[in-house]
């Protein structure tokens, strides 16, 4: 049976609410941008009016200020975002039970089983996106389609407010001469090598050679060609549907540059607390440590390192990826975001081949001591006891308290 | 020349009734200089974007002394678009 697959994207997100909870935005040009103190002083977001004088997502607030002098610049309101992500999914939610979110403002819903009591994909899609407008003054731009990859491409068609079908008997003649990179999956390093061999549309895409792409791009080309072709066949995932936890990872923007590695280390230790606490909520131990550094010229650079036995232990991490920070790092700049991650994640329960040579019995005794101090984090607060160095200003930036989801890999 | 009306955001007190089966109806608006307001009728609920003074939540369409008018509730405050005489 063919599905019918809707993609809902809310334009402008942030910038779209801002506007629809204080009137007085209304006709302005607009930005959401984040906090110049903690230096995310960059566009978070933009409305249509500020688009049109060239502001774009990621510029530093003074660049788009040049730009458009009569820019008004809100602060993200995080907590409001994530309210009204909840009202429109309660929405979506009325039409399927089959609602897959990618990102906040973004969510697929395979409506195959509603047709017959609402009309077609194109029918449900202009209900949905009427209601959006009349119920949270919010617009969206959907995508129809037979697939979730067509569906996503259909929602960046036409904006804001609109829907777009790309249907079975027609989608060559819509989508195969747009570019290769409006596809979900291709992006600027693959676009750079189909550059090389004359893919430039996503019609050449599916018309290439299957045995060439998969020497150059492995096993993603090939789920590219498929793409191109409309034979993405990946489910919209149940509601209540959690993604495995694949990593556990933290990272921050430091209030000023870290100059030594002492202060590198600070950084560490106060962000592996965090991981050390959600490998213990998720049930996980890792078999590795991933740190990504940036520095003030904002390059960054990735390394990671197994661990010789797993764990769950917020001091064991912070050594490893102090240590390969040390053995990696060459200070030719200093540094202003730190990132950690628990990688290799295994079931906290799973049995375990030891290493013949290791200290696992240290790991367990490092990790009792640490259950022992979460026992009295779970009591006291979260701040009654921590390493003594943390209790110093380490250039750590205030507290965000909202935690976001962003998307995840399509690929399951 | 008519000028056009401009509105504000004004939270409002409210009295409600409640049905054992939990359905909440207001029966009366307090408004910030303390005047009250009898709700006449409730002609209709549902969830909207006011249009108005911004924000959304659930607007109770209701008849006070014959005029109707949108009184709404976002999450336990309640809110009315008022005519911003002073404005």
């Amino acid at each position: 049976m063919e599905r019918t697959i809707l993609h809902c994207d809310m334009n402008n997100f942030y910038a779209s609410v801002e506007c629809m909870l204080d009137m007085s935005l209304k006709g302005k040009a607009v930005a959401v941008g984040g906090d110049v103190e903690n230096r995310h002083g960059i566009i978070l977001a933009k409305n249509y009016e500020a688009k049109k004088y060239g502001v774009q997502t990621g510029e530093a607030l003074w660049q788009a200020r040049q730009k458009c002098r009569n820019l008004v610049i809100v602060p993200p309101h995080y907590e409001q975002y994530i309210k009204y992500s909840k009202l429109a999914r309660q929405i979506y939610a009325e039409y399927t039970d089959l609602v897959e979110p990618y990102g906040m403002d973004e969510c697929w819903l395979d409506v195959s089983g509603s047709i017959g009591i609402y009309g077609d994909g194109e029918k449900i899609a202009n209900k949905i996106r009427e209601r959006m407008k009349f119920e949270l003054g919010l617009t969206i731009s959907a995508g129809v389609s037979f697939n979730k990859i067509f569906a996503k491409l259909g929602s960046d068609m036409k904006k804001p407010d609109a829907v777009t079908v790309i249907s079975k008997d027609s989608f060559r003649e819509q989508i195969w001469q747009l570019p290769a990179s409006d596809l979900l999956g291709v992006g600027r390093a693959t676009q750079k090598v189909l550059t090389l061999y004359g893919i430039k549309t996503i019609g050449d895409l599916a018309n290439a050679s299957p045995d060439l792409i998969e020497r150059r791009l492995g096993k993603c080309g090939l789920m590219c060609i498929r793409y191109a072709k409309g034979e993405d066949i990946s489910r919209v995932m149940p509601t209540d549907f959690e993604p495995p936890v694949k990593s556990v990872g933290h990272g921050i923007t430091a209030k000023q540059d870290l100059e030594n590695p002492a202060e590198v280390w600070n950084i560490m230790l106060s962000l592996t607390q965090d991981i050390g606490h959600k490998l213990r909520v998720y049930g996980k131990r890792a078999g590795g440590v991933q740190i990504d550094i940036r520095n003030n010229q904002l390059r960054h650079k990735q390394w990671q390192c197994r661990l010789s036995n797993r764990t769950n232990s917020s001091a064991i991490i912070a050594k490893t990826a102090f240590e390969l920070f040390v053995k990696n790092y060459k200070w030719e700049y200093p540094i202003r975001s730190v990132t950690v991650r628990a990688i290799n994640l295994h079931s906290a329960i799973e049995a375990e081949q030891l290493d013949f040579f290791g200290n696992a019995e240290e790991t367990a005794k490092r990790e009792r001591l640490e259950t022992a101090i979460e026992k009295i984090r779970d009591r006291f607060g979260k701040h009654s006891i921590q390493p003594a160095t943390l209790y110093r200003d380490i250039k750590m930036p205030n507290d965000r308290e909202v935690e976001l989801t962003m998307p995840t890999g399509l690929i399951i | 020349m008519a000028e056009s009306v401009k509105y504000r955001k004004v939270y409002v007190g409210v009295e409600l009734s409640v049905s054992p089966q939990g359905d909440v109806r207001p029966r009366t608006i307090i408004f910030e200089d303390g005047n009250k307001y009898q709700i006449d009728r409730l002609r209709q609920k549902c969830r909207a974007h006011a249009t108005k003074v911004g924000g959304t939540g659930i607007r109770y369409t209701v008849i006070i002394c014959n005029k109707e008018t949108y009184l709404y509730e976002d999450d336990g405050r309640w809110f009315v678009e008022a005519k911003d005489i002073g404005g």
